[in-house]
């Protein structure tokens, strides 16, 4: 079964083309790496499958239905925003908070909404963390307390938008690990936006890579290779491995490769 | 004290500002909007010395005012930038505004001191009544966006992803901000509207962990503030206002010495 399709898709954020007819299906179940250079439309590319952005042409289907505000199919963990820095509020509140006000009038919990909260912070392993005040958790723990928000309400698919920034190697380790076994256990498809590779790599089932409005999915050794890369760019980029890393850089092969 | 009709409509109407002043400026710190809400005030002065001009009431030009300035700042969304600058500059054109109206009706000298800093001492029994019904409507409206007003103001881009509108939202929110500073404005003045709306509830989310606890303490402080501050006022012959206004700062450096304290100890 696909879960996401895009078909012929062109995206812009604000005057800016960020996608030119880009195509591609991801199946259900599978585990991708969203990459791509600061800017080049990953978070816009996001909003267009949550139906919060329109495409300026082309098509998105989500689980073969077309794109809407609000789809419960999908679970969303936004870039870390400052709000939640200095909160005083404990992640279970915050998890209640977000249960209750996604919509209007009667403003308290029920059973099944509590229960349900119960439900993903076990998935995570947040019950703890989730009994703090969220301004004293680490950034990784803080990150753990959303994912497991976005697990509310048992959605298909999962969309992470840069989870791993500023976190050290260890706790980025540990993000993806935790992703990684949640979306085993409940199949689902994950969708883990980054700007870097390495912490991904031996975890993901592919990569989704968006360079110069063009996107390429496929098998890690199938998309970052210099001839693709140079492609989305469309500039000579090379791809440089060294212990168990990949980096992407900009210039022609080395005469050694 | 509550032989006198004056005093007792002072308290009646300290006690309606102080819950609707404490409970949505609770929201409006929490979306950290406390300078639109400055604003507003000074935009309502222009109003309500408009409104005199003219022969209406000032509490019906201030109301009329700040409303049509929650909807211009609503409308104008979270994220415009230089939004602070084009606020200020409204801010200071409504003062200058409501300077030239009170230049043109010179008569009314103790008019300006009023609005600027408030005479609570003077609310008549009539203006008690209207300011009830603005309140009552502005606190059931908070009772219904309550909880995805705070979803959206915590994490507005995940509560658009489930389908809230911040945008209708928060300009729903600064309409009941408008409310809540012409209210306000009756006992404080234009000037210091921060007393009611910012020192209470910004004390309160130092010591209150839960939302519900914060908005509690929020009109509990303001209240306190406010009663005590009319007390004060009675025996010491001193304007209400200045005492509010010291109450508030004392109380947040109060409340901030006891989060230190705490924090130390642990």
């Amino acid at each position: 079964m696909i879960a996401l399709e895009f078909d012929g898709v062109c995206l812009r954020y604000g005057s800016n083309v960020t996608l030119a007819d880009g195509s591609f299906r991801v199946g259900q179940g599978k585990f991708i790496g969203l990459l791509g250079p600061n800017g080049a439309g990953k978070t816009t590319l996001f909003r267009a499958v949550l139906g919060l952005l329109r495409p300026s042409s082309g098509s998105i289907r989500v689980f073969g239905q077309p794109t809407r505000r609000g789809n419960a199919h999908i679970g969303y963990v936004p870039q870390f925003g400052k709000q939640l820095n200095q909160l005083s509020l404990s992640g279970r509140d915050l998890l209640i908070g977000s249960v209750t006000g996604s919509r209007y009038g009667w403003p308290f919990s029920t059973a099944a909404q509590r229960e349900d909260i119960d439900r993903v912070l076990e998935v995570t392993g947040a019950g703890d963390l989730a009994r703090r005040p969220m301004g004293t958790l680490s950034g990784g723990e803080r990150q753990r307390i959303l994912i497991a928000q976005a697990l509310l309400g048992s959605p298909k698919m999962l969309l992470l938008d840069e989870p791993l920034v500023s976190l050290d190697p260890n706790r980025q380790e540990s993000v993806v690990s935790l992703v990684r076994d949640i979306q085993q256990d409940l199949d689902m498809t994950v969708l883990f936006c980054s700007h870097e590779l390495t912490p991904l790599l031996g975890k993901i089932d592919g990569v989704l890579f968006l360079g110069q409005r063009k996107v390429a999915l496929g098998p890690v050794e199938e998309v970052i290779t210099p001839k693709v890369l140079s492609d989305l760019y469309g500039a000579p980029m090379d791809v440089v491995r060294s212990a168990g890393r990949v980096f992407v850089v900009a210039g022609g092969p080395s005469p050694a490769a | 004290m509550l032989q006198y009709d004056f005093m007792v409509n002072a308290f009646a109407a300290t006690f309606i500002v102080a819950v609707v002043a404490g409970s949505i400026g609770y929201f409006m710190v929490l979306r950290g909007q406390t300078f639109a809400g400055h604003a507003m005030s000074h935009v309502g002065f222009a109003g309500a010395t408009g409104a005199v001009l003219i022969g209406l009431s000032p509490l019906t030009g201030l109301t009329f005012f700040t409303l049509l300035a929650g909807l211009g700042i609503g409308l104008m969304g979270e994220r415009a930038q230089s939004r602070d600058i084009a606020i200020g500059i409204v801010l200071s054109l409504s003062l200058g505004l409501g300077l030239l109206f009170l230049h043109f009706y010179t008569s009314f000298a103790g008019q300006a001191t009023a609005l600027l800093f408030g005479n609570v001492l003077g609310v008549a029994r009539d203006t008690l009544w209207i300011m009830l019904v603005m309140g009552a409507l502005a606190l059931v409206i908070l009772a219904v966006i309550a909880r995805p007003l705070t979803f959206a103001s915590l994490q507005p881009e995940l509560a658009e992803a489930k389908g809230i509108s911040p945008k209708i939202l928060g300009t729903i929110f600064m309409m009941l901000v408008a409310l809540a500073v012409a209210e306000s404005v009756q006992v404080v003045g234009v000037l210091l509207v921060f007393s009611l709306m910012v020192a209470p509830p910004a004390t309160a989310m130092l010591l209150a962990r839960r939302i519900s606890t914060g908005i509690a303490l929020a009109v509990l402080f303001a209240l306190a503030q406010a009663w005590i501050g009319l007390v004060l006022a009675y025996y010491t012959n001193w304007p209400t206002t200045f005492w509010i206004t010291l109450l508030g700062a004392v109380a947040y450096l109060a409340a901030n010495g006891v989060v230190h304290l705490t924090q130390n100890m642990r």
